[in-house]
C-alpha cells in the first residue's frame, strides 16, 4: 500500500515544488516593477490632487486637472505632440515596411550593407543625434552652407527659429533615428513567412504593389500592431529631441508634453502636484490609443 | 523582362539613397570632429587636421574621463542585473506557467503604458528622502526590470525544448542549475539581442540621470554632451567630437553583436 502511494505523493510534491520555483524565479522582476512603476504611479495619482510649491502640499481636489486645460503652454505641448504623432508614426512605419520588403528580396545584392546602413542611426544616442541635427540645421550649419553655395539662399535660414520648419525638422530627425529600428522587426517577421509564398505570387503574375498589400501587410499584421503601439507610446513620451534639438522653441512652438512636465517639475519652481496631473493625461492617452489600435488590429482579420 | 529590370534598378536607387541619408549625419559628425569650428560652418566634407586640438580642448573643458567611466559603470551594472533578473522571470513565467502566473504577467504588461514622466517625481522623492541622490543604485534601479525584456525572454523560453529540462532533472540538476547551465547557453542569441537593447537604452538614458544626478562627479556622457550646448558660442569641432565619443560605445556594441541581434529579435517576434 504505502509503496504504491509513495511515488504518487512524491510526484505531487514535486510539481508543487516546481510551481513554487516558478514563483521564486519571477518574484525579483515582479517586485521591482511593482516598486519602480506601479507604486510611483499610485503616488503620482494621489499627488495629482494636491496643490502647492515643492514639498509644501495640500489637498486641492481636481484643481490641477482644471488648470491643465486652461494652461495655454500645456495645450500647445499636447497639440505639438499629436502633430508629431500623426505625421511621424505613419510615415516612419510605411517607410520601414517598404524597406523591409525590398531587403527581403532573395536576389538583392549587398543586402547586409544596406541593412547595416539603415539600422546604424539607431546605435546613436538620442542626445547625440538631436545635437547633430541641431548643428546640421543651424543658421551657420551644414544645410544652410550648402543651400547658399547652390544659390538657393542668400543668407542662412533659421530653420530652428521658425515654428513650422522646426517641427518638420523634429519629424525628420525622428524618422531618421527610428525607421531602421522598426524595419528590423519587420524583417524578422518576414523571415517567418515562407519565401515560396512570394515566388508563387510572382508566378501568378502579381506585381510588387499587390504582393505588398496582399501578402506582406496581412502576414505582418501582429508585428505592425506591435510597432504601432511602441511608436505611439514613444512619441507621446518624447523628451530628448524637444529638449536638445529645439530646446522647445521658438516660443514653445515645438515643446512636447514630457518636456513641459519636466520643466514644471524641475526647471521652474517645482509644482509636483500639477506635473503629476499632466503626466496622468499622458498615461490615459497612451492607454486609450493602445486600446484603439488593438481593436482596429483585431477587426481586420 | 525590361519592366522587372527597371523595377530592380529603381529598388537599388531607393536603397542607395536611403542608405546615404542614414549614414550621412554620422559621416558629418566624424568629419566635423576633425575640423576647426570655422571649417565646419563653411560646410567642409573632408577630414581636417584639428582632431588633436579638439580633443585637448574638450578634455580641458569637460570631465570626459569621469563621464565615460560613470556611463560605463551604470550601463554595465544595469545590463548584467537586467539580463539575469528579467530572463529568470521570463523563464519562470513560461516554463512553470499556470493561470496565476499568466495573470501576473498581464498585470506587468500594463507597466509598459506607464509614462516615465509620471513616475519620475515620486521616484525622485523616494530616492532623495532615502539620501540616495547621485548614487549608482538610484540611477539604475528604475530601469532594471522591464516588461519588454521579460516578454522577450518568455517568448524565447517557448522554443526551449521540454525534453532538455526533463533530461536535466533526471541527471539530478536542480531547477536553478537547469536555468543557468541549459537555458542560458542555448539562448545565446536572445541574450545578445537583449544585451544590445538594454546596454543601448542604459547608455542613452538621459531624462532620469538628469533628474537624479545633481553633482558634477556623477554625470553621464549624454549629460556632458548636452551641457556643451548650453553656452552662447558653439565650437562645432569640439561638440561633434563629444557626440562621437558618446556614440562610439553603442556603435561598437551594435557591430559586434549585430548578427546575434537580428537572430534574437527573430526569435522574439515569432
Amino acid at each position: 500500500m504505502s509503496q504504491a502511494n509513495e511515488p504518487k505523493k512524491k510526484k505531487m510534491s514535486l510539481s508543487r515544488r516546481h510551481n513554487l520555483t516558478g514563483w521564486a524565479f519571477l518574484t525579483p522582476a515582479t517586485l521591482m516593477i511593482a516598486v519602480m512603476s506601479f507604486w510611483p504611479m499610485i503616488q503620482a495619482f494621489i499627488l495629482s490632487f494636491q496643490v502647492g510649491k515643492a514639498n509644501d502640499l495640500r489637498f486641492g481636489g481636481i484643481d490641477n486637472y482644471i488648470r491643465m486645460f486652461q494652461d495655454k503652454v500645456f495645450m500647445k505641448s499636447v497639440g505639438n505632440t499629436f502633430f508629431y504623432l500623426i505625421l511621424q508614426v505613419p510615415i516612419m512605419l510605411i517607410l520601414a515596411l517598404c524597406l523591409a520588403q525590398m531587403l527581403n528580396n532573395k536576389n538583392l545584392r549587398f543586402k547586409g550593407l544596406f541593412r547595416t546602413a539603415i539600422f546604424l542611426p539607431c546605435a546613436t544616442s538620442l542626445v547625440s543625434y538631436a545635437i547633430v541635427f541641431r548643428s546640421l540645421f543651424g543658421v551657420d550649419g551644414f544645410i544652410n552652407s550648402v543651400l547658399i553655395k547652390l544659390g538657393i539662399l542668400n543668407t542662412g535660414y533659421n530653420f530652428l527659429g521658425h515654428a513650422t520648419s522646426a517641427k518638420i525638422i523634429i519629424i525628420l530627425a525622428l524618422v531618421w533615428r527610428w525607421t531602421g529600428y522598426n524595419m528590423v522587426f519587420y524583417l524578422s517577421g518576414l523571415q517567418n513567412i515562407e519565401y515560396s509564398v512570394y515566388e508563387a505570387a510572382k508566378i501568378d503574375g502579381a506585381n510588387p504593389l499587390q504582393t505588398f498589400f496582399k501578402i506582406t501587410v496581412p502576414l505582418l499584421k501582429p508585428t505592425i500592431l506591435l510597432t504601432a503601439i511602441m511608436s505611439t507610446n514613444g512619441t507621446l513620451q518624447l523628451f530628448d529631441e524637444s529638449l536638445n534639438l529645439t530646446k522647445g522653441g521658438p516660443a514653445n512652438a515645438t515643446i512636447t508634453m514630457s518636456h513641459y512636465i519636466y520643466n514644471v517639475s524641475f526647471k521652474y519652481v517645482p509644482n509636483f502636484g500639477y506635473a503629476a496631473a499632466m503626466s496622468f493625461l499622458i498615461f490615459i492617452l497612451v492607454a486609450v490609443l493602445a486600446f484603439i489600435q488593438m481593436k482596429v488590429g483585431d477587426k481586420r482579420d | 523582362m525590361t519592366k522587372t529590370k527597371r523595377m530592380n534598378a529603381l529598388m537599388y536607387v531607393v536603397l542607395i539613397i536611403v542608405s546615404i541619408i542614414s549614414v550621412f549625419p554620422l559621416y558629418w559628425m566624424v568629419i566635423a570632429s576633425t575640423n576647426k569650428s570655422v571649417d565646419v560652418t563653411r560646410g567642409t566634407l573632408l577630414p581636417g587636421a584639428a582632431f588633436i586640438d579638439n580633443l585637448k580642448s574638450l578634455f580641458a573643458q569637460q570631465p570626459v574621463q569621469r563621464a565615460m567611466f560613470n556611463s560605463f559603470k551604470y550601463a554595465i551594472i544595469l545590463t548584467l542585473l537586467a539580463l539575469v533578473i528579467c530572463s529568470l522571470a521570463g523563464y519562470g513565467f513560461e516554463i512553470y506557467h499556470d493561470k496565476g502566473k499568466d495573470a501576473v504577467m498581464s498585470v506587468l504588461l500594463l507597466a509598459m503604458m506607464v509614462p516615465f514622466v509620471a513616475t519620475m517625481v515620486p521616484l525622485f522623492r523616494l530616492f532623495s528622502s532615502a539620501g540616495m541622490l547621485n548614487t549608482t543604485p538610484a540611477v539604475i534601479l528604475p530601469t532594471i526590470s522591464t516588461p519588454f525584456l521579460i516578454m522577450m525572454f518568455r517568448q524565447s523560453a517557448r522554443s526551449f525544448p521540454h525534453d532538455i529540462i526533463e533530461a536535466a532533472r533526471i541527471d539530478g540538476l536542480n531547477e536553478l542549475q537547469i536555468f543557468f547551465r541549459m537555458f542560458i547557453p542555448t539562448m545565446r542569441s536572445t541574450y545578445a539581442a537583449a544585451m544590445t537593447i538594454t546596454f543601448m537604452n542604459a547608455w542613452n538614458n538621459y531624462l532620469w540621470p538628469k533628474v537624479i544626478i545633481l553633482d558634477d562627479n556623477s554625470v553621464t556622457m549624454p549629460m556632458l554632451v548636452a551641457n556643451l550646448t548650453e553656452g552662447y558660442v558653439t565650437d562645432y569641432g569640439v561638440l561633434m567630437l563629444a557626440v562621437l565619443l558618446c556614440s562610439l560605445p553603442t556603435i561598437i556594441i551594435f557591430f559586434l553583436l549585430q548578427k546575434s541581434f537580428a537572430e534574437g529579435i527573430t526569435g522574439a517576434v515569432k
